[in-house]
């Protein structure tokens, strides 16, 4: 498939303003993020308007406004309205916007990091460590911090269970698809047949039961109180890993060369799964392992940008965002009155496009990964 | 002795001084590189030439940091390489290596913008200079056709020289190349080899090719059983005791005379068989 145009003599070829290209890619990225943005404000005020008591959107930018402390609208809506909007709907909404951002952000570092494109938290067994950890701290009673013990165990759980399955897998330098995926499966497995036991044998009757559901990933049971530690998360996430976006793109070239273009590739590693593990256990914490957000939307994201990390991850971000937005509208509504965990709609979409992922890898021959 | 090209953007690097002192490399119990000795002067293009598996590739890990040494020193300017931070030394020593890279959406000009690394610190964005550095490196390696398309839709020989203008654009003062003319064909095996040789920057550089080696090469190394055999100038490196001691192969040399070169030609052990069975050249064949 080589083109004549290689055939070009060698020598002083014609400068061409190449610049230009790069300008249009970079043009092209701000447009994207800002319609982005603009969707995700559109999102944010569905997932207020939507539900079982249909706010207008007009009404629900009334609430929030009046409630920022902007006096330019009457209050036109019942007191029982704005507590919906304000302090049932608006806390789930913004985590779920906060949470698909930041799994998001930590599939595409992941990718990077392990260099395979079928890493994600949820795949890696990284939420069920995260999982374990939060529960083993429910089901032991020593979460006398409230939320932050449960995200610090998340975390410990969440970074023991990536350097199990990254010790795992890697073999001679290398991580190979498929040693990669199923030490995650195992260890997923395993971690979650101990979750199960420890739910099993604690006689906690109704805590069990919230539990269980809360494994399966859901927004709900947020209040404003609990918000800002996955928000901080998200945050300081997204942020991190926007300075670090040079080095990311490093690790696509392979590791002896990514030495060679000064990244110190072990220490650099060590640090992000650190980061990465923080993020997915607060996460984790606060909305249960909801998988396949942080695989779908880094490869979605980098048919439209490519994949230079300095556009990907805030693209993926806003991505992700609007994502699980949309996804827990979803969960809220298709069954209503009964609510469908947004885990359980994340892995249907997910799933299929896993499927399709690794057979694209298959018919281009470049799984490399695999090498 | 360096003839000057269009490089300009990488026209003013200075060019470094390496030096290994005996230096051996393990892996397990087994030695990879046994008490390697070997200078390049700044400016010098010096090939390394050996079997498969005589330890090149190792040896050239150690230069660029990702094999350490255990025991004597990789010293790039009397500065001991391992102890010089990665990055530090990346601006320096960029390499050419052979591992495939993980399959990405980025275009061509995006990997060699890569190799500006070093240079920036973590929030610079790519200014007019790195564009211009990019853009000469494009030139040197024939890539500038390439430099919007999708890197991992390119043939292995356009990638090579990819990889060559990232290394490039890396402005190194050592450039060091591990087999870098595999999968090119011979048209672009004779133009990188000759910008590499007119590059300012002192060249290590792995060959596979003894004929290349020689004509483009100020000296070579030849390594055996990870151990330095013999080194020199070509004409006095490449001779055919050494050939037959180090590959087993039976070869001729001779200087060519328009390249002044040493011309290796090897001769089969034994004649090809006929296709009636007897020894010699098939009449019907020739």
């Amino acid at each position: 498939m080589t083109p004549p145009t290689t055939d070009r003599p060698t020598g002083p070829a014609v400068h061409r303003p190449q610049a230009g290209g790069k300008r249009t890619g970079r043009g092209t990225s701000a447009v994207t993020l800002l319609a982005l943005a603009a969707l995700l404000v559109v999102s944010v005020t569905a997932g207020l308007a939507i539900g079982s008591v249909h706010v207008p959107p007009g009404q629900v930018w009334g609430i929030v406004t009046h409630a920022l402390g902007a006096d330019w609208s009457e209050a036109d809506w019942s007191e029982a309205r704005e507590t919906i909007v304000l302090d049932v709907r608006a806390p789930r909404v913004l985590l779920g916007a906060v949470t698909g951002a930041g799994l998001a952000v930590v599939g595409t570092a992941l990718q990077a990091l392990v260099r395979n494109p079928l890493a994600e938290p949820y795949l890696l067994g990284v939420s069920s460590g995260a999982s374990l950890g939060a529960v083993a701290v429910i089901v032991f009673g020593v979460g006398v911090f409230g939320p932050v013990s449960l995200s610090a165990a998340a975390f410990a759980g969440a970074l023991g269970a990536l350097l199990l399955v990254y010790a795992t897998a890697r073999t001679g330098g290398r991580i190979t698809s498929m040693r990669l995926v199923l030490s995650g499966v195992a260890i997923a497995a395993v971690l979650t047949a101990v979750l199960d036991l420890l739910l099993l044998t604690t006689d906690r009757g109704n805590e069990t039961r919230a539990v269980l559901a809360w494994t399966l990933g859901g927004l709900g049971g947020v209040n404003w109180g609990t918000l800002w530690l996955p928000g901080l998360a998200t945050l300081l996430g997204v942020g991190v890993l926007m300075v670090q976006a040079r080095n990311l793109n490093l690790l696509l070239a392979g590791e002896e060369a990514a030495t060679t273009m000064g990244l110190d590739v072990a220490r650099f590693r060590a640090r992000m799964f650190v980061l990465l593990s923080l993020i997915t256990g607060v996460l984790v914490a606060a909305a249960g392992p909801i998988g396949f957000v942080g695989l779908m939307l880094p490869h979605i994201v980098r048919l439209f940008v490519g994949g230079d990390h300095r556009r990907v991850l805030p693209t993926a971000a806003l991505g992700g965002a609007v994502f699980l937005v949309w996804a827990d509208v979803a969960a809220r509504t298709v069954a209503a009155p009964m609510e469908i965990p947004v885990g359980v709609l994340t892995a249907l979409c997910g799933g299929p496009f896993f499927l399709w992922l690794m057979r694209r890898d298959a018919r281009r021959g470049t799984d490399r990964g695999v090498a | 002795m360096k003839a000057t090209n269009g490089m300009k953007a990488t026209n003013g690097m200075p060019a470094t001084d390496l030096a290994l002192d005996s230096v051996t490399l393990t892996a397990g119990a087994r030695h990879l590189v046994k008490d390697v000795t070997l200078t390049a002067r700044p400016g010098e293009t010096i090939g390394l030439v050996g079997p498969n598996g005589s330890g090149k590739s190792s040896l050239l890990r150690a230069v660029y940091r990702v094999l350490r040494p255990d025991t004597g020193q990789v010293l790039v300017d009397g500065t001991n390489a391992w102890s010089l931070p990665v990055r530090q030394l990346a601006r320096t020593v960029a390499a050419v290596v052979q591992e495939p890279g993980a399959d990405v959406d980025l275009t061509v000009r995006e990997v060699v913008a890569m190799g500006r690394t070093p240079h920036k610190r973590l929030l610079d964005g790519d200014t007019p200079e790195d564009a211009e550095l990019i853009e000469s490196a494009l030139r040197s390696a024939d890539a500038t056709h390439l430099a919007a398309r999708p890197f991992d839709r390119l043939s292995g020989g356009e990638r090579q020289r990819v990889l060559i203008a990232r290394a490039l654009a890396q402005q190194p003062s050592l450039l060091v190349l591990d087999e870098p003319t595999n999968h090119l064909d011979i048209r672009h095996r004779l133009a990188i080899l000759g910008t590499l040789r007119r590059l300012p920057a002192t060249v290590l550089v792995a060959l596979h090719d003894l004929n290349l080696a020689a004509y483009y090469c100020d000296r070579l190394y030849v390594l055996h059983d990870g151990e330095i055999t013999a080194s020199g100038p070509p004409a006095e490196v490449l001779t055919a005791p050494l050939l037959a001691r180090v590959y087993g192969v039976t070869a001729e040399v001779a200087i060519h005379p328009r390249t002044g070169a040493p011309q290796v030609t090897f001769v089969p052990g034994e004649p090809l068989p006929d296709r009636d069975g007897g020894p010699g050249v098939s009449p019907h064949r020739v």
